[in-house]
């Protein structure tokens, strides 16, 4: 294993982190609240992706489009039905709520999908660079990833609800005065968040299995990101997210893949003793 | 009058012990859960409804509580010196995970307490060579009748549930009492006003570490087996908080109320709808967080009949 | 001199910016002192340092012949140090009383509870406010929650008392009962120093004057000399009017 090809390795888990991450981060930067459904939503994604995978035989990439529409309507209703009533108030009880409703949408699944492990089965290949090896579905995932982190960047930079997005974390109060109606804002934000995570997820099929028992991990990883690499930020998400998989690539190698987790939360905890803003975090700029 | 919440928890105590008179087992066995999860939701009031601290840290407590004395037993330490040394060690470390941790405030907090949990299992899940890793742990058994052993399990956790009730009766009338609450609406003027908010914050952690542990510390050796996923459990870490927010957080009784009630509706939910025991927690939370936002031991009734909405304890400035 | 309060050099930047830059004054026991200055000129700052709430870049704060630069705002309040606030920060769940036996338990002399809340009756007393003891402190309107405050901060008797702008808000009846009170604390034995807007309160109350202007003490003294002050006028009124002042001046 040479450090060309930790450093690849590492590259390609943290663009998915970040994806997965992005989303994460958005919602709990504009509206406050830390969203525990999210891992429960990539890995619904990803079911989606693979069921589409099994029916129609293409690549789960293709599924997007569905799995997006999908999983922002669920989110925004999530966010209008419930998560609205309770955007004022203090963590535990958006933290608490956002769990309780993470428990049903998981035990949802582990009863209509069941537990049992699904893969996607590729055979892409590896793309031979001599020194390094670059497994062409992990370099899918890889540059997806970067694809929608980069379109959601442009989105909050150049169109209207992009720019109200940002106004709402900027300055709720101060939006509102401003025309901005900040429940649709909240709704739509929530929306992207889930649309970020069921996307991050149904292209993880192509790396991951496809199991409820993932949920806890994915969010383990969106929340290590969002504190490196700071919260509402998507440079930051996406900075965080590749400074992980490669920290993990790594130690995985030096110490074990087991402890490179401990690692991470080590790290995370230092981040947020020392900077909670995270290491590129000014929050409510992007 | 003062002493009436006191009176009616050992009234409770009572009722619980004398559970054990039916010749039931499985009776016996949700009181002995009842006990338990009532000392877990006790524990974490101190932190989370007296301070205002947003802990997810219990399963790290219980489940350190869970290794350090079965452990102790494994390498012959005689149980009631295994659980003293659980408690010690538990309390040890949270009061140095709490120098740092209590730094933090509101969501940060919440997540550093979340990653404590994780952190924990995965360090003893690192060691195996010493806790057996992944594949769990094997703790001595008592090697009593099961009778007896049921017995003697349920007077542990009901008296570790007085032990604990009696702290909460001593520590809301007290000076560190009143410090807290003043820390739980506004630490910044509580500093302002003489209280050694780390000190008492730490405390308060402390206090919500180490009954924990010593209930972490009973059940490894009541059940007999221990491995990480069980013992530092995040389901747990939600379960408890909910208890105590169902009956009230920060009052004398909420979180007995509480825990006897979720642990009713789990048995319940267990015996019939085993595989949607997750949802049925979730379920719970999303009422609870809906129609008793402040707890059922603070719900105005007379609001209730005129339909009138809680206002959310928060919503009062 | 019987010197309760002596800050030196006191600085504090806040990136890049010096909100408070090189302040020296002394505050004598028994004093009541002025501390007046545009808006932004420091004052709060100010406060902040000497109570702990903020860390001075450098300089530094002696009370009561103890070096407490740096000090935590808890051991402040336990020193003999006590602010209000401008904006007022009760405890909102808790009643009046239990407010003010915040003060008196933790900083205040107060061994138990029964003891504080004697002490809190007290200083209610003082302050007008015993008839509601038992009600929520939210429920408070504006000129009650400031002589809430100042109930809370006598009762951890403090030995220098600061008040941050007590009078803002309130009407002219409200502001006379003000400063009758802050005169019958004054008359115990504590020190005050009072920032403040209304001339009014300031010259009527204070023996002595400072005046803060970007951060910078740039008069200290008594207040009829410094409110003709050249530099007191053009740092609310700008150089023009200052000179104009001036002119009258000489022209008397």
């Amino acid at each position: 294993m040479n450090t060309i090809q930790l450093i690849i390795n590492g590259l390609g888990t943290g663009a998915f982190y970040a994806s997965i991450a992005v989303g994460f981060s958005l919602v709990w930067g504009v509206l406050n609240v830390i969203n525990m459904v999210h891992g429960s939503l990539v890995v619904l994604g990803a079911f989606l992706g693979f069921f589409f995978w099994k029916i129609t035989g293409l690549n789960p990439v293709f599924s997007v489009p569905f799995v997006a529409v999908s999983t922002f309507l669920i989110g925004a209703t999530l966010q209008s039905v419930f998560i609205n009533k309770v955007v004022s108030a203090p963590v535990l009880t958006t933290l608490t709520l956002t769990f309780g409703l993470d428990l049903i949408l998981y035990n949802v699944m582990t009863v209509y999908f069941t537990a049992s492990i699904r893969r996607v089965t590729t055979s892409y290949g590896n793309i031979d660079l001599g020194s390094a090896v670059v497994p062409i579905d992990r370099l899918y995932v890889a540059i997806f990833a970067l694809l929608i982190t980069g379109i959601l960047y442009l989105v909050l930079r150049m169109t209207s609800i992009g720019r109200a997005i940002v106004a709402v974390r900027m300055d709720k109060t101060a939006a509102a005065l401003m025309g901005i109606w900040v429940k649709s804002v909240y709704a739509i934000t929530f929306g992207i968040g889930a649309m970020m995570a069921g996307v991050a997820g149904a292209v993880s099929t192509l790396i991951y299995p496809v199991t409820t028992g993932l949920s806890g991990a994915f969010l383990l990883k969106a929340f290590i990101v969002c504190v490196i690499g700071g919260l509402g930020s998507i440079p930051g998400a996406l900075f965080g997210g590749l400074l992980l998989g490669v920290i993990e690539s790594f130690a995985g190698y030096a110490i074990g893949p087991q402890n490179s987790l401990t690692l991470a939360l080590a790290i995370m905890l230092f981040v947020l003793l020392v900077k909670p803003t995270g290491l590129m975090g000014v929050k409510g700029f992007d | 009058m003062k002493f009436r919440s006191l009176a009616i928890l050992i009234l409770w105590a009572l009722a619980l012990l004398s559970v054990s008179l039916l010749q039931n087992n499985y009776a016996m066995r949700t009181a002995t859960m009842i006990a338990m999860f009532s000392t877990l939701a006790y524990s974490w009031n101190f932190i989370g409804g007296l301070a205002g601290y947003p802990s997810f840290s219990t399963a790290a407590f219980f489940g350190l509580g869970c290794y350090v004395g079965a452990l102790g037993q494994v390498h012959g330490l005689s149980i009631p010196s295994a659980w003293f040394l659980a408690v010690i060690v538990v309390g040890a470390f949270s009061a140095a995970i709490g120098g740092i941790l209590l730094r933090l405030r509101g969501h940060y907090f919440a997540v550093g307490s979340i990653a404590i949990v994780e952190l924990c299992r995965l360090l003893i899940t690192s060691i195996p060579g010493l806790t057996g890793g992944g594949s769990g742990l094997n703790v001595p058994l008592v090697r009593w009748s099961p009778d007896a052993v049921g017995l003697l399990f349920l007077v542990v956790m009901v008296t570790l549930f007085i032990m604990v009730g009696l702290v909460t009766q001593v520590v809301q009338r007290s000076r560190l009492g009143f410090g807290l609450r003043c820390i739980n609406q506004n630490e910044d003027a509580a500093e302002m006003v003489g209280i050694n908010t780390t000190a008492y914050k730490i405390v308060a952690y402390v206090l919500s570490a180490i009954f924990c542990g010593a209930v972490g510390a009973a059940y490894a050796s009541w059940t007999g087996y221990i491995d990480p996923n069980e013992a530092f459990n995040s389901l747990m870490s939600i379960k408890v908080p909910v208890m105590a927010l169902l009956g009230g957080a920060g009052t004398l009784l909420g979180p007995a109320v509480g825990s006897v009630i979720f642990i009713l509706l789990e048995e319940v939910a267990w015996s019939n709808f085993l595989e949607w025991n997750h949802a049925i927690v979730g379920l719970v939370v999303v009422v609870l967080v809906f129609c008793l936002p402040n707890g059922l031991l603070r719900l105005n009734f007379s609001n209730i009949l005129t339909l009138k909405p809680a206002r959310r304890i928060w919503e009062r400035v | 001199m019987n010197s309760l309060l002596k800050v030196e050099g006191l600085t504090r930047t806040f990136a890049g910016v010096v909100a408070v830059h090189s302040v020296s004054f002394d505050v004598a026991a028994g004093e009541i002192i002025g501390v007046i200055g545009p808006n932004g000129a420091g004052k709060t700052t100010l406060v902040n340092l000497i109570t702990g709430v903020l860390r001075p870049t450098s300089g530094t704060i002696i009370f009561n012949h103890e070096d407490v630069t740096g000090q935590r705002p808890m051991q402040a309040a336990r020193r003999g140090m006590s602010r209000t606030f401008q904006i007022v920060q009760p405890f909102p769940q808790m009643t009046v009383i239990e407010n003010v036996m915040a003060g008196s338990l933790f900083a205040g002399a107060a061994q138990d509870m029964p003891a504080a809340e004697q002490e809190a009756l007290e200083c209610l007393r003082l302050v007008g406010l015993e008839h509601v003891a038992s009600k929520s402190a939210s429920s408070l309107g504006l000129a009650s929650r400031k002589r809430l405050e100042l109930a809370k901060s006598l009762a951890s008797k403090p030995k220098l008392l600061m008040l941050d702008e007590v009078n803002a808000g309130l009407n002219s009846g409200e502001i006379d009962g003000a400063l009758a009170l802050i005169r019958n604390i004054a008359e115990r034995g504590i020190t005050i120093l009072i920032i403040e807007h209304l001339m009014k309160v300031v010259m009527s109350l204070s023996q002595r004057l400072l005046v803060l202007h970007h951060g910078e003490l740039i008069a200290d003294g008594d207040p009829k000399a410094i409110i003709k002050d050249k530099r007191v006028i053009e740092a609310y009124l700008g150089p023009k009017f200052a000179a104009r002042a001036e002119g009258y001046a000489n022209a008397q």
